[in-house]
């Protein structure tokens, strides 16, 4: 205690007596200000500024390394949400921090038996007790994550160590399904060295060109610039390679002398034909079957050749033909019985025939003259045969990309209007968001909200509408928000044409009745693409998976090409002797992500021709600078830190 | 009325009761700890939560409003395993090895924290304890303040700013920490607190306590309900009594105070009872000798009585000043004064309970 009245004492007990307002200055302030007093600063004065960080806190987060031990990510969840708490309630205050010392105990290997149950037990707790979705949403996602993770768990505390195969890879390269070296790509480009960039890319992958142009580039979702700006555009530096280096005009990747093996594909799509080309550089002897009149699959019979132009896809596959020995076979359609020929012809056949087959809707109306499905107007495109829809009222029914396809074609095919119409929001559409904002900008309305109920038909059976029931959004299932029936009338939305986009199904029927298993009309195979059930075939791609992306296709075709090579008694290894550009230091310096440049949408809805342009020279040198060469700096070099298929 | 079930049993309440209202009065239980009558409740520590029908998970008690046709489960084995978790955590950070374990607590004997760990069975915390190594903040001569033994339940922030609306104590942030800014450090004095002692009375541990509490163990005392002798509001308190001598005084559900008291009647209100300095007989100064000596109240009236008569003649009633004391009742010091005026004829009037 102290002795005497210091002057503060004297001069508080003064203003204490003299002035009331003091008196409520001093019982009520907040640091300096009377609350009487209102103020535009923050109460927290940094909360102006946080938002930065958060920004880059966000960055970070999205560049979750691929391969990490997914029991330090959830860790580093639950310690957001403890930095989260308000302080209020024991289950998030005590409990979080509680939890995370059990969960570092076991990311550390050094649980002891019996910590599993306490977790689970603990966060039990916290979601079913907290207050606010702080503490129970931290305890959700750590729930979720002990049985979406449970082999690890179980790993770390009974083997003390992590599973088998985690472990941080590069990112762009882990995440490339066919698995492209991506930083030596990008080197060779802003080297000026397209040539080799292009084959750098057919090392792995033997369609450069349509990775070019469409694919959903993988590589670029947790791509190691995000932490300082955006992912490079990687997708936007291998077009400028394609662009400058046909893949038709340089030369072949070296193959391997003949084995005098035989391999059938069936089916000339982008997963038959990877798989061919792999095969072919091993030394092999190929027979692509193909039902249609020409190569490509999909990328023929289903892009549109505004986003992928015809000319550059016959110089993918005019490039992978020369890798060896490959009998092309167009127009042969494969029956049960020809399939039982071909598999006991040759030595290992490879399915891939993909997903051909429109779904179709049931409902009333569904025959009418003027209703067809995407896949049927998209692959009589692909031979040339482009419909003509001058001055029809166009409806598209689904919300993928195909659907975003058929409304863009049918814009170019003079359509009066062209309407998509889908049954959730614009923003749960699986198209790629910047279909969805393409077709917008080319005049497409986009009608959500909306479920398909019957077709009306006129007398001689044309289409005339497509009636709709109003949906709402309702909760989440299976991870997306679902539509529910709103209480609204129904409503007419007038159609002569009635596009259906809704997913394609496998044509599985010849290939079940030769005798291969299938699930949800899926092929059955293991992770090795064997058949299940059969000795020697193998198979993949759409057709094994459902309908997905171009780049899984040929992933899949390289993981049968290199597991019929084993199966035929070889081990084959394919080098491309190519020697990659000595890394610099990183660019630090943030810099915007330069995108490809599209032609203005109102010249580009009248024709057929590639909307995308390209990158200029001192954009790509800008963009390839922007790589921080991970092959090189951080877990690139490390032995595990890649994955490579020599 | 809200007609709602508890444990199978019909109970109505008012509108505005809460499911703990509705509890107590179906005659059942609900463990609570962060719960303070009166004040706003943050239902902080989540031990009185209870299951109703139809939620997918438990509710505070405390803090939940009744609804009609409520049913609502106060004890299961689940429940149970939430309680306790939630008491383990709390005893987990509450600084235990600061006191040796409650051994050397003030409180100990008289802890709620105790009380509600010993009703459901939490003997020791499962969970890696916190150390508790923060100064105690005791220079305050009446409070002192143990941040270890805290459990920011914020009962004590309640009775302040809700209560006593004295708006002195609050809680604050140390990073991810929330504790209390208590004014009894050493800057005390600078602060608007006036040592009522409200905080420390709502403290349901021994963070927060009177300083008397070091003369005495809650079991070594009994307790007498009174009136404060100070102003006329009339505060009960229960004076705390060990060995026939009080040692110290707690507020009191009475009408005017509903268990609040300010700091004299808290802090000095009975001191006196037992002072040395204490008297007990009226004194009389012999003017030969210079000594008080004993007299009776007759003597001392009669003398006191003339001499402010004579004064009064001689000089005037502006010679004489009445100056009442601070430990009495309104009433007493409204005759001191009608006195002071009338019979004195004088305006020199005051009291010490200004001060």
């Amino acid at each position: 205690m102290k002795a005497a009245l210091s002057p503060a004492d004297v001069e508080y007990t003064v203003s204490f007596n003299v002035s009331p307002a003091e008196r409520v200055r001093a019982f009520t302030s907040i640091g300096e200000m009377n609350v009487a007093e209102l103020s535009r600063a923050p109460r927290a004065k940094d909360d102006a500024s946080v938002g930065t960080v958060v920004e880059r806190f966000m960055r970070r987060v999205e560049a979750t390394p691929p391969g990490d031990c997914p029991l330090s990510t959830q860790l580093s969840l639950l310690q957001a949400g403890i930095a989260q708490t308000c302080g209020k309630c024991v289950p998030c205050r005590d409990g979080l921090p509680q939890l995370a010392r059990l969960l570092e105990s076991v990311l550390a290997c050094e649980a002891e038996e019996g910590v599993l149950e306490r977790m689970r037990q603990l966060a039990a707790m916290i979601q079913a007790t907290s207050d606010c979705a702080i503490g129970y949403e931290a305890a959700n996602a750590f729930l979720d994550g002990m049985d979406a993770f449970a082999a690890e768990y179980e790993s770390h505390v009974h083997e003390g160590r992590c599973q088998a195969g985690v472990g941080q890879t590069l990112p762009c390269e882990t995440l490339c399904p066919a698995h492209v070296n991506v930083p030596a790509y990008i080197a060779l480009v802003a080297e000026g060295r397209c040539a080799d960039a292009v084959n750098m890319v057919r090392k792995d992958n033997p369609f450069p060109t349509a990775c070019a142009f469409v694919c959903e580039h993988p590589c670029e979702e947790r791509c190691r610039r995000i932490l300082i700006d955006a992912p490079v555009n990687i997708r936007g530096i291998k077009k400028y390679a394609v662009d400058h280096a046909p893949a038709d005009h340089i030369p072949s990747l070296p193959r391997s002398v003949d084995t005098a093996r035989t391999v059938a594909v069936v089916g000339g799509g982008p997963s038959g034909l990877t798989c061919a080309y792999f095969l072919a550089r091993m030394g092999h002897r190929v027979t692509v079957f193909e039902a249609r009149e020409q190569l490509g699959g999909m990328m023929r019979y289903g892009i549109p050749a505004y986003r992928f132009p015809r000319e550059r896809l016959d110089q993918d596959i005019r490039g992978l033909l020369e890798a060896g020995t490959i009998t092309v076979r167009c127009g042969e359609e494969i029956d049960a019985a020809r399939m039982r020929d071909i598999a006991g012809f040759y030595h290992a056949v490879y399915v891939a025939i993909g997903a051909q087959g429109g779904k179709t809707l049931r409902m009333e109306g569904a025959d009418a003259k003027g209703v067809m499905s995407a896949v049927e107007m998209l692959g009589r495109i692909g031979d040339g045969d482009y419909p003509d829809f001058t001055g029809k009222r166009v409806v598209v029914v689904g919300g993928g990309n195909v659907a975003m396809d058929c409304a863009r074609t049918s814009v170019r095919a003079g359509a009066a209007e062209v309407t998509v119409v889908y049954r959730r929001r614009k923003e749960d559409m699986t198209a790629l968001p910047t279909e969805v904002e393409a077709a917008i900008a080319e005049g497409v309305e986009m009608t959500v909200l909306m479920a398909p109920d019957s077709i009306e038909v006129d007398e001689e059976g044309n289409c005339t509408a497509l009636v709709v029931q109003p949906q709402m959004i309702g909760p989440v299932k299976r991870g997306r928000p679902a539509p529910v029936a709103a209480r609204k009338p129904k409503e007419r939305i007038k159609a002569d044409v009635v596009l259906i986009a809704v997913g394609q199904d496998v044509l599985s029927a010849p290939f079940e009745a030769f005798g291969m298993q299938t699930t949800w009309g899926c092929f059955n195979a293991d992770e090795m693409l064997r058949a299940e059930g059969m000795e020697g075939v193998f198979v993949g791609g759409d057709c094994q998976t459902g309908p997905s992306t171009v780049i899984n296709a040929i992933a899949a075709g390289k993981v049968a090409a290199r597991n019929i090579d084993e199966y035929l008694g070889y081990h084959h290894t394919l080098d491309c002797d190519i020697d990659i550009p000595v890394p610099v230091a990183n660019d630090r310096t943030p810099t915007g992500r330069v995108e490809v440049e599209e032609r203005p949408a109102r010249e580009r809805k009248l024709d057929y021709r590639a909307v995308e342009g390209g990158m200029s020279k001192e954009e790509m040198l800008q963009e390839c600078r922007r790589c921080l060469r991970c092959d090189h700096f951080g877990c690139g070099v490390l032995d595990e830190g890649r994955v490579q298929h020599d | 009325m809200i007609r709602l079930t508890v444990d199978g049993r019909t109970v109505e309440v008012p509108a505005g009761s809460t499911i703990l209202d509705a509890v107590n009065a179906a005659g059942a239980h609900v463990p609570t700890l962060c719960h303070l009558k009166g004040n706003s409740p943050v239902a902080s520590c989540r031990v009185c939560v209870v299951e109703v029908e139809g939620e997918p998970y438990p509710v505070p008690s405390c803090s939940t409003p009744a609804r009609a046709n409520m049913a609502v489960t106060t004890d299961s084995p689940q429940l149970l395993a939430w309680r306790r978790t939630a008491l383990d955590l709390i005893i987990a950070d509450h600084g235990l090895n600061s006191t040796n374990y409650c051994f050397s607590c003030e409180k100990n004997g008289a802890c709620e924290l105790q009380d509600v760990c010993r009703e459901l069975g939490v003997e020791s915390p499962s969970f890696p304890a916190r150390e508790g190594k923060e100064p105690v903040l005791d220079s305050n001569p009446f409070l002192s303040y143990n941040p270890n033994l805290c459990i920011r339940c914020q009962r004590c922030v309640g009775a302040c700013n809700e209560a006593a609306c004295n708006h002195t104590l609050r809680a604050s942030k140390h990073g991810l920490r929330t504790s209390i800014e208590a004014p009894f450090g050493e800057g005390w004095r600078q602060t608007d607190c006036e040592s009522c002692g409200n905080c420390a009375q709502a403290c349901p541990t021994g963070a927060l306590v009177v300083k008397r509490r070091e003369a005495y163990r809650s079991w070594e005392t009994e307790r007498v309900r009174t009136t404060c002798p100070h102003c006329g509001v009339g505060c009960q308190l229960d004076l705390v009594v060990r060995d026939g001598k009080i040692v110290d005084a707690e507020g009191a559900p009475g009408p005017s105070n509903r268990s609040l008291l300010c700091v004299k009647g808290r802090s000095g209100s009975f001191d006196f009872v037992s002072s040395e300095d204490r008297l007990t007989t009226p004194l009389v100064k012999n003017r030969e000798t210079g000594e008080f000596e004993p007299a009776t109240w007759d003597e001392a009236l009669d003398l006191v009585a003339r001499r402010f008569g004579e004064l009064k003649g001689q000089y005037g009633g502006e010679s004489l000043a009445a100056f009442a004391c601070s430990r009495s009742t309104n009433e007493d010091v409204y005759l001191f004064q009608k006195m002071a005026h009338v019979a004195l004829e004088t305006n020199n009037i005051d009291s010490c309970a200004r001060v």
